[in-house]
C-alpha cells in the first residue's frame, strides 16, 4: 500500500515537472510575443516626420486652403488612406498656421467656410475660429496645430499620426489657440 | 431500415453521446417555464450561428485590406450572386443579434433569473452582450468605408481621453500612427478570430450552465429565493411539475427562432445591405459621419455632455455600469423574483428604455448636427424676401452667405443646432440680436469679428422682421422710455 502511495507521488511531480516545463517554454515564447502585440506603441513624436506640403506659392496669402499629404508611416497596402488632409492658414508671407483636420472634440473631419471664416464640424457641431480657436460646441479646446518651417520655397510640416487629446498633433505648447 | 438503425449502433458504440444528449434534451423543466418570454436565448444563440455562417460566407470574397476592402464589398454587392444578400443577411443578423440579446437580457433580469444559483449564468451573460456589442462595432470597422474611418477616429478620440496612457491605447488601437492598413487587420482579427472564438466558448458554457442548473422557474410573488432552501425547492419544481424539455418546452423556442430568422431574411431581401458608404479617403471630408443603429445613443450622448464632464462621463460611466451588472447577483443573489414585488428594477428598466429610445430617435437626425449645406442649398422663404425692405433683404444675402442657415431654420428647413428662427423677433429685441450675432453664446460662435458693422445691421433688421403678422417684436421697454419720454401705452 505505502509502495503505491509512493508511486503516485513519483507521478505527480514528474506531472508538476511537465507541466512547469510547459509553462516554462509557453513564457519564453510569449514574453516576447507581448513585445509583437505592443509594437505599434512610439515614443512621442516616433512617427512624425517632415512632410513636404507643396510650394509656398500654392497657399494664398490670407486664405485658408485644403492640403493633402501622405501619412509617412503609411504601408504599402494601406490605400486611399494612406492620405491626410490638413487646413493651411497662411497669415503672413512667411507666417503660417495649419490645422489638422480632424476635431478636437472626437476626430471628426471639419470644414472651413471663408465667407463666415469659421471651421464647422459636422458631427457634433463644434465651431472654430479662422485662427484655430475654439468657437462654439463641444470641443475642449482649439483645432490641433502642426509645426512647420520653409524650406527651399515648399511648405513642410511635422506630422505623421493621428491628431488626437493625447498626442496633440505636434502642437507648440497649446499654441496662439487660446487667446479669446 | 435495417441498415440504418446498424448504421446508427455502429456510430454510437463507437460515440457513446446518447446517454449525454438523452439526459440534456428530456432533462425536466418547471411546467410553466415552457413560455414565449422563454425563447429570447436560444434564439441568440441562432443569429450567433447564422452570423457565424453568413460571416464565413462573405470571408470567401472579402479583402481585410485597407486599399482593397471597399472595393471587394462592392464586388459582393453588384457582381457576385446573392453577394447582397449575404452582406444584407450578416448585417441584419447583427442588428437582430443585438436587440434580441437586450430582449433576452431584460426578460432576464426582470424575472429575477440572475439570483441563486444562477449568478455565473448571468456573468457570462453580461459577457456575451460586451461581446456582442463588440461585434457589432468591429464589424462596422469592417465595412471600411468613411463611416467606418471616421467611427474609428472617434473611437481614437475617444480612447486618448484616458489620462497617461491614452497615447500608447491609441496606437495599439490603429495598430499605428493612423487609421490605415494596420487598423483593419488588426479589427479583422478580433472581428473574426478573437471575439467570435471566445463567444463561442462562453455561450457553450452559458448554455451549459443552463441545462445544468435548470431552467429558472417562473418568479411568483412572495416565493422567496434563499440560498439554503432553493435548490430543494427546485427539485421538487422540477421533478413533482415538470415537463421534458424536449418536446414540452423546445417547440416553442424553434418556432420562434425560425421567425426571427425569416424576419432577418425579410429584412435582407426587402431593405438590404448596409452600405458601403463613401470610399475611405481621409482628404475627401465632405462626409457626415454617422454610427451604426445601435451606436447612435452613444453619438446622442457624446453630443450633450457638457464639456467639464465629457471626458470623466465616457471613461468612467462604461466601467461603473458593467460593473454594477456583474456585481448584480452578489448584492441582490437571493430574495423576490417577481417583477411584481420588484419596483426599482421595473423602473430601471423602463427609465433605461426610454432613455435609449430617445437617444436613438434623437440620434436618427442629430439635432445637433449643423446641416453643412443649408447656407448654398436652402433659399430663404419666398414670403420673407417678398415683404422685405432693400436693407432687409442684404441682411437675407448675408443670413445665407455666413453659414448662419447651415445651424438656423427659416420657414422649416435648415440646421436645427441653434433655435429657429422665424419668431425670433419676438423673443429678442434689437439690441439683444446684435449682441448674440457679435457675441455667440449658448453655442452660436461670436461674429463680431467675421462681419462688418454694415452686415450686422443689415442682418439684424432682416431678422427683427422675423415675427408673426400681428404679434409685435420684443422691445425694451426703457429704451423706447428714455426715446418718447412716455410709458407704453397699455395692450388693449
Amino acid at each position: 500500500m505505502s509502495d503505491d502511495k509512493a508511486a503516485v507521488t513519483r507521478r505527480w511531480v514528474l506531472v508538476s515537472i511537465g507541466a512547469l516545463l510547459n509553462g516554462a517554454v509557453a513564457l519564453l515564447v510569449a514574453v516576447p510575443v507581448v513585445g509583437y502585440l505592443l509594437g505599434p506603441i512610439r515614443k512621442k513624436g516616433g512617427y512624425n516626420a517632415w512632410i513636404d506640403l507643396g510650394g509656398v506659392s500654392e497657399f494664398p496669402l490670407g486664405e485658408t486652403r485644403l492640403a493633402s499629404f501622405v501619412s509617412p508611416g503609411a504601408m504599402p497596402w494601406d490605400g486611399a488612406t494612406a492620405k491626410a488632409a490638413c487646413w493651411v492658414r497662411r497669415t503672413q508671407e512667411e507666417k503660417f498656421q495649419i490645422f489638422a483636420i480632424n476635431c478636437a472634440h472626437l476626430g471628426c473631419p471639419v470644414r472651413w467656410f471663408p465667407q463666415s471664416e469659421l471651421f464647422m464640424c459636422p458631427c457634433h457641431g463644434g465651431v472654430y475660429y479662422a485662427d484655430g480657436s475654439r468657437a462654439a460646441g463641444p470641443p475642449p479646446r482649439g483645432l490641433f496645430e502642426y509645426e512647420y518651417k520653409v524650406q527651399n520655397g515648399k511648405l513642410l510640416i511635422d506630422g505623421g499620426q493621428m491628431p488626437t487629446l493625447a498626442n496633440s498633433a505636434s502642437v507648440r505648447k497649446e499654441s496662439s489657440a487660446c487667446t479669446g | 431500415m435495417h441498415w440504418l438503425k446498424q448504421a446508427y449502433d455502429w456510430l454510437e458504440f463507437r460515440l457513446k453521446l446518447e446517454g449525454p444528449v438523452k439526459d440534456t434534451v428530456l432533462h425536466p423543466v418547471p411546467r410553466n417555464t415552457a413560455s414565449w418570454w422563454y425563447v429570447f436565448g436560444s434564439a441568440s444563440f441562432v443569429l450567433l450561428l447564422l452570423q457565424i455562417a453568413t460571416g464565413i460566407l462573405l470571408a470567401i470574397v472579402y479583402v481585410p485590406s485597407a486599399g482593397e476592402a471597399w472595393n471587394s464589398l462592392q464586388v459582393l454587392n453588384h457582381q457576385l450572386p446573392l453577394g447582397w444578400f449575404l452582406r444584407a443577411m450578416h448585417g441584419w443578423g447583427s442588428n437582430f443579434m443585438v436587440a434580441v440579446v437586450l430582449i433576452h437580457m431584460c426578460q432576464v433580469f426582470l424575472f429575477g433569473a440572475y439570483k441563486f444559483p444562477r449568478e455565473l449564468t448571468w456573468i457570462l451573460g453580461v459577457f456575451l452582450l460586451l461581446m456582442t456589442l463588440g461585434m457589432a462595432f468591429t464589424g462596422q470597422v469592417m465595412r471600411f468605408d468613411q463611416d467606418a474611418y471616421w467611427g474609428l477616429g472617434i473611437g481614437a478620440s475617444i480612447v486618448a481621453r484616458v489620462p497617461f496612457i491614452g497615447g500608447p491605447l491609441v496606437d495599439l488601437l490603429l495598430g499605428g500612427p493612423i487609421i490605415a492598413g494596420p487598423t483593419l487587420t488588426r479589427f479583422f482579427a478580433l472581428h473574426v478570430f478573437v471575439i467570435p472564438g471566445m463567444m463561442l466558448g462562453f455561450a457553450a458554457l452559458h448554455i451549459w450552465m443552463v441545462v445544468g442548473l435548470g431552467i429558472n422557474d417562473w418568479p411568483m410573488p412572495g416565493r422567496i429565493v434563499r440560498r439554503s432552501t432553493y435548490i430543494q425547492e427546485y427539485h421538487e419544481l422540477t421533478h413533482k411539475d415538470g415537463i421534458p424539455f424536449v418536446p414540452g418546452a423546445v417547440w416553442k423556442d424553434m418556432i420562434f427562432s425560425a421567425a426571427i430568422l425569416a424576419a432577418v431574411a425579410l429584412c435582407a431581401v426587402f431593405l438590404g445591405p448596409f452600405g458601403p458608404t463613401g470610399f475611405p479617403d481621409p482628404t475627401i471630408i465632405q462626409t457626415v459621419p454617422k454610427p451604426d443603429f445601435f451606436f447612435l445613443w452613444l453619438y446622442t450622448i457624446l453630443s450633450f455632455l457638457p464639456e467639464n464632464l465629457e471626458t470623466p462621463f465616457i471613461l468612467i460611466a462604461p466601467v461603473v455600469g458593467i460593473l454594477f451588472l456583474l456585481a448584480l447577483p452578489f448584492f441582490a443573489g437571493e430574495g423576490e423574483k417577481s417583477w411584481h414585488r420588484r419596483p426599482i428594477a421595473v423602473l430601471s428598466i423602463t427609465v433605461l428604455a426610454v432613455g435609449f429610445a430617445v437617444c436613438e430617435h434623437l440620434g436618427t437626425y442629430t439635432p445637433w448636427s449643423p446641416e453643412m449645406q443649408a447656407w448654398s442649398g436652402d433659399a430663404v422663404p419666398v414670403k420673407y424676401v417678398h415683404a422685405a425692405t432693400p436693407l432687409g433683404r442684404q441682411g437675407q444675402i448675408v443670413f445665407q452667405a455666413k453659414q448662419c442657415r447651415n445651424c438656423h431654420m427659416l420657414g422649416g428647413v435648415g440646421g436645427q443646432r441653434g433655435p429657429e428662427l422665424d419668431g425670433v423677433a419676438t423673443r429678442l429685441t434689437y439690441d439683444q440680436l446684435v449682441r448674440q450675432v457679435l457675441q455667440g453664446g449658448g453655442n452660436m460662435p461670436a461674429y463680431g469679428k467675421n462681419l462688418s458693422p454694415p452686415e450686422v445691421t443689415a442682418l439684424v433688421s432682416f431678422l427683427e422682421t422675423l415675427h408673426p403678422a400681428g404679434q409685435m417684436p420684443a422691445r425694451d421697454a426703457s429704451q423706447s422710455y428714455i426715446s418718447t419720454g412716455e410709458l407704453d401705452p397699455p395692450q388693449k
